[in-house]
């Protein structure tokens, strides 16, 4: 579990973040929502420390984040798997590389283990036989399930996703997000997304969080998400036209 | 105000770069693999312009003292000190500014732009040591080397210019070039190499590090890098020459 409380963060004095508080379950798939520019992305990225808090806490299962020395977060951060917008991937490692990548550099396994361990989680995101391409061989789609397995492959108890489906067609987008959650179940990990993708919402939101112009407006499931009262929701859910017509009944 | 914060930013980044790598066995094989891409690709550069500017050295050097008192092994002589002192150290690290620290810093900045800089600090690795340190270690290491065959490429390429055109007699120039050597010359050369080496990683890594934007503020990076690190091979040049010669 993931608790954030009172989370403040500006930018040259230009406020993002206001006074967020929040609790990201275990074992489900916590969503954060919002416009474009409303501080997901700086949520996200507080939440793992690429960005300093100005003010506010951040417990980790009860371990203070904010206030811990850089060791104690380094060792936080080995239980950490982050999918990042564009995948992240180091263009100079092969995709078996890449998965390897964090289990080199922290693992005391054998080339053998490592090797194993790197195909397993291939395997489990449905991507075999890709071991020697680089990224710049292989489609978004499978850039993205090589994120995943890089980020599994320490088996963490917290995943990040970073608009994880961005530029994917809907349909390999709806194939990523299930495979978050399914991952999410099956390690009993405590899952964030950050989307502003309907399709992951009504999906696989489990919980969420809608913010905008950096403050949380309201939090709730993807069940309860269409019979809210926010404005600001309705707003954003309903900025489809072709959505508006759907829920409306109509052809 | 800007060259203040520049400064300071540039300071901790250095003390960031020289953290504990976390996997020794990874950072030998990257220095191993910098030293590859940044040293000896470097080799053929370096011997052709060595080369040639120790041929155009010499042809100058003879053109301009064309006297009757004056002994013609002057012109090897003349031709050594410039390449020991000046040519082989500056200016082939100025030309290592440009190939190498556009390369560093384009390499650092788009790592960068594309968030894979922030997966390597959410999975708690040092990333500024992690892609810096080797770069140093490889550059610092190697730059010496290169020095040394500039050095040596740059007297042979005066001698085959001088000897061909028949500027200055093979024995004259042989002579020229042994005729009160000091020693200290070339320890002098080696040291402003291993001072440039550092200043070219160190100042290109961090204006990759500092990239933000796209492939258009990568690009800007990239020359800012070759700018400043050959502003400051330049000013250290002074300075190293007269803390080492005065």
């Amino acid at each position: 579990m993931i608790e954030v409380m009172n989370l403040s963060k500006s930018f040259d004095g230009v406020p993002v973040l206001k006074d967020i508080s929040a609790t990201f379950k275990t074992g489900c798939t916590n969503l954060i929502i919002g416009q474009s520019g409303s501080g997901k992305t700086v949520l996200l990225k507080s939440l793992v420390g690429l960005h300093v808090p100005d003010e506010g806490q951040i417990l980790y299962d009860s371990r203070n984040f904010t206030e811990m020395h850089r060791k104690e977060k380094k060792s936080i951060r080995q239980e950490i798997g982050m999918l990042f917008q564009g995948s992240a991937l180091f263009d100079y490692l092969t995709v078996e590389e890449n998965v390897r990548f964090p289990l080199d550099m922290f693992s005391g396994f054998s080339l053998e283990e490592r090797r194993e361990r790197a195909n397993f989680c291939l395997k489990r995101v449905n991507l075999e036989n890709a071991n020697h391409l680089f990224p710049s061989e292989i489609s978004g789609g499978m850039q993205k399930r090589v994120a995943i397995a890089r980020a599994i492959a320490l088996n963490p108890k917290y995943l990040f996703c970073d608009e994880p489906n961005s530029g994917l067609d809907p349909k390999t987008a709806i194939v990523i997000d299930e495979l978050i959650q399914e991952i999410t179940r099956e390690y009993d990990m405590t899952t964030i997304i950050n989307t502003h993708d309907m399709n992951s919402v009504f999906g696989i939101g489990e919980h969420i969080i809608f913010i905008a112009k950096g403050k949380k407006q309201w939090e709730g499931s993807n069940d309860e998400i269409l019979s809210s009262e926010n404005q600001e929701l309705n707003d954003f859910i309903f900025a489809s036209k072709f959505f508006r017509k759907i829920m409306s009944g109509e052809k | 105000m800007n060259f203040l914060f520049h400064m300071g930013r540039y300071a901790l980044f250095v003390r960031r770069v020289f953290g504990k790598p976390v996997n020794h066995r990874i950072f030998f094989n990257q220095i191993a693999q910098e030293m590859e891409a940044l040293g000896i690709s470097s080799v053929g550069i370096v011997v052709i312009i060595s080369f040639f500017m120790g041929a155009v050295i010499t042809l100058q050097t003879a053109y301009n003292i064309e006297m009757p008192f004056i002994p013609k092994y002057t012109v090897g002589l003349a031709a050594r000190d410039s390449i020991l002192l000046e040519f082989s150290s500056t200016i082939v690290s100025l030309i290592l500014a440009g190939k190498v620290g556009s390369h560093i810093a384009s390499e650092i900045g788009t790592m960068r732009v594309t968030e894979q800089i922030d997966a390597l600090d959410v999975m708690g690795i040092n990333s500024a040591g992690f892609l810096v340190l080797p770069k140093v270690v490889a550059l610092v290491v190697l730059n010496p080397f290169l020095v040394m065959i500039s050095m040596g490429v740059g007297i042979f390429g005066g001698w085959i210019a001088g000897t061909s055109t028949g500027v200055v007699p093979s024995a004259d120039y042989i002579y020229g070039i042994q005729y009160g050597f000091i020693p200290f010359y070339v320890i002098y050369s080696l040291i402003k190499a291993v001072v440039f080496a550092f200043l070219i990683t160190t100042i290109s890594g961090y204006w990759g590090y500092y990239a933000s934007g796209g492939s258009l503020e990568v690009g800007r990076s990239s020359t800012k890098a070759v700018v400043v690190s050959s502003v400051q091979i330049l000013l250290f040049n002074l300075l190293l020459t007269q803390l080492l010669l005065a």
